[in-house]
C-alpha cells in the first residue's frame, strides 16, 4: 500500500497534482491511499515551503510544481 | 524523469534563428496589413491604432516567449527551498540585499506565500530578510519586465528592475529596525518547520529545458488574452486620446499624481500584462515617467489579495507596516523620476 499525500492549500495546482497523481497510481495498478494536507503547520512539518507538494510515503518527491501523470508514474515506479 | 532527451536540443538553435527572423519583419508585416491588405488611409486615426495594435501584439508575444522560456530554464537552478537555506542564519544589510535578488529569480506564487514566510522564519531567516524577498519576489518578476522591454525599451526596465529591488531592500531593513517581531501571528514559532531531506535537484539539462518549456505553457498560456487585451486599449489610446490628455492629469506639474497613483495602485489587482500597455499609452500622452513607474509598482508589487494571505502570519500592525514602508519606498521612486525625466 502507497501512501500518496498531496500537500497544498487547496488552489488550483494542487487539485492539478492531486488529480495527475490518482491517474499516474491508476495506471500503474497500485493499491494506494491518496490524502489532501492541507493544513499549514503540517504542511511546513514536512520541511516544504512551496505548493503543491506530493509526498510518496513520508518522502518529499515533487515541491513548488504540477508535474504530469507520465512523470508521476516514472517517480512511483521508481520507489 | 527525462522528457526529452539531448539528441532533441539541436532544435533549439534552429527555434531560435527563426524566432529572430520573425522578429525583425514584424514591423514590415505591420505596415503592410494596415496599409496594403487593410488598404487604410495613412495618418488617420484608425490606422494608427490598427498599426500599433499589429505590430506590438506580436512583438511582446514572442520576447514572452523567448524570455519566459530562459527564465523557466535558471528557475530551475533556485527552489524556494534552497533559498531558505542560504538565507537562514544571514546577518541583515547583506541578508536584505542577498534576499532581494534571490527574490527575482526564486519561483514564487503568492498562493503559497505563506508556508514560505513560516518556512523563511522558522528557519532564522530574520524578520526584515523575509520581506525583502517578499516584496522583490512579485514586484521584479518575467512578464512586468519583458512588457517594459518590449513597450518601453530597455532604460525603463532596467530602472523599474533597479528600482525594484532597492525598494525591497529598503523596506526589508526598515521592517527590520522597527523591531515587528512580536507582530506576527504567535502560532508561526511554535510551527516545527523541518529542514527535511527533500527531492535531490540535480536536474540535467534536458530537464532544465523542460521546465522552460513548461513556464512557457503555464505562464505565456494564462497571460496572452490580458496582453492582446491591455495593447488593444493601448492601441486605442494612441490612436484616439488627443496629445498631452494626461499632461494635467499624469503630468510632471500636478505634484499629488504620484500619490493618488499609488493610492489607486495599491488595491488594484490587475496582472502586469494586462496593465502596463495601457500605462505605455498613457505616458504617450503626457503622463510623467515617475508617476507610470510609481503606479506599475503599487498595483503589480503591492497587492491586496496577497496582504490578505499574509494576514494569517502577520498582526494588523505589521500589515500596515508592510503596506507603509513599501508605499513609501514607491512614493519615493515616483518623486525622483518625475525629477530626474
Amino acid at each position: 500500500m502507497k501512501k500518496l499525500q498531496i500537500l497544498g492549500t487547496g488552489c488550483a495546482k494542487c487539485e492539478m497534482l492531486a488529480k495527475h497523481t490518482e491517474e499516474a497510481a491508476q495506471a500503474l495498478g497500485l493499491a494506494y491511499e491518496l490524502t489532501k494536507v492541507t493544513d499549514i503547520a503540517q504542511i511546513t512539518s514536512f520541511g516544504v515551503i512551496s505548493t503543491p507538494a506530493l509526498v510518496v510515503d513520508g518522502k518529499v518527491k515533487v515541491t513548488g510544481k504540477v508535474i504530469s501523470a507520465e512523470a508521476i508514474k516514472t517517480l512511483l515506479s521508481e520507489c | 524523469m527525462a522528457v526529452m532527451d539531448w539528441k532533441s536540443l539541436w532544435k533549439w538553435p534552429a527555434a531560435l534563428l527563426l524566432w529572430v527572423a520573425v522578429y525583425a519583419y514584424l514591423g514590415p508585416f505591420a505596415g503592410w496589413l494596415t496599409y496594403g491588405a487593410l488598404a487604410m488611409r495613412r495618418g488617420s486615426r484608425l490606422a494608427s491604432a490598427v498599426e500599433f495594435f499589429a505590430f506590438e501584439t506580436p512583438k511582446v508575444l514572442l520576447l514572452l516567449l523567448l524570455v519566459v522560456f530562459g527564465v523557466g530554464i535558471v528557475r530551475s537552478f533556485f527552489t524556494p527551498e534552497r533559498t531558505r537555506r542560504i538565507l537562514a542564519g544571514r546577518r541583515e544589510s547583506a541578508g536584505n540585499v542577498l534576499a532581494a535578488l534571490l527574490g527575482t529569480v526564486t519561483p514564487f506564487c503568492s498562493c503559497s506565500a505563506v508556508p514560505l514566510f513560516i518556512g523563511f522564519v522558522t528557519a532564522g531567516v530574520p524578520l526584515g530578510v523575509t520581506f525583502s524577498f517578499l516584496v522583490s519576489a512579485p514586484m521584479v518578476n518575467e512578464v512586468a519586465v519583458v512588457l517594459l522591454l518590449g513597450l518601453f525599451g530597455w532604460k525603463v526596465a532596467a530602472i523599474y528592475t533597479g528600482t525594484g529591488v532597492a525598494i525591497a531592500v529598503a523596506s526589508g531593513w526598515t521592517i527590520g529596525r522597527l523591531r515587528l517581531e512580536g507582530h506576527v501571528e504567535d502560532w508561526v514559532f511554535r510551527t516545527h518547520a523541518a529542514d527535511a531531506e527533500l527531492p535531490d535537484e540535480r536536474l540535467a539539462w534536458p530537464d532544465r529545458v523542460a521546465a522552460g518549456r513548461q513556464a512557457v505553457r503555464d505562464i505565456v498560456g494564462k497571460v496572452w488574452p490580458y496582453v492582446v487585451a491591455g495593447i488593444a486599449v493601448g492601441a486605442a489610446i494612441h490612436g484616439y486620446v488627443p496629445e498631452n490628455f494626461m499632461a494635467s492629469l499624469m503630468g510632471k506639474s500636478a505634484w499629488w499624481s504620484v500619490p493618488a497613483a499609488v493610492a489607486l495602485g495599491i488595491p488594484m489587482y490587475s496582472n502586469a500584462a494586462g496593465i502596463i500597455p495601457i500605462v505605455q499609452a498613457l505616458l504617450d500622452k503626457g503622463a510623467a515617467l515617475g508617476t507610470v513607474l510609481a503606479f506599475m509598482m503599487a498595483v503589480i508589487g503591492l497587492s491586496l489579495p496577497e496582504t490578505v494571505i499574509l494576514r494569517k502570519v502577520l498582526k494588523p500592525t505589521l500589515i500596515a507596516a508592510f503596506i507603509g514602508v513599501v508605499g513609501t519606498g514607491i512614493l519615493a521612486v515616483g518623486y525622483l523620476f518625475n525629477v530626474l525625466f
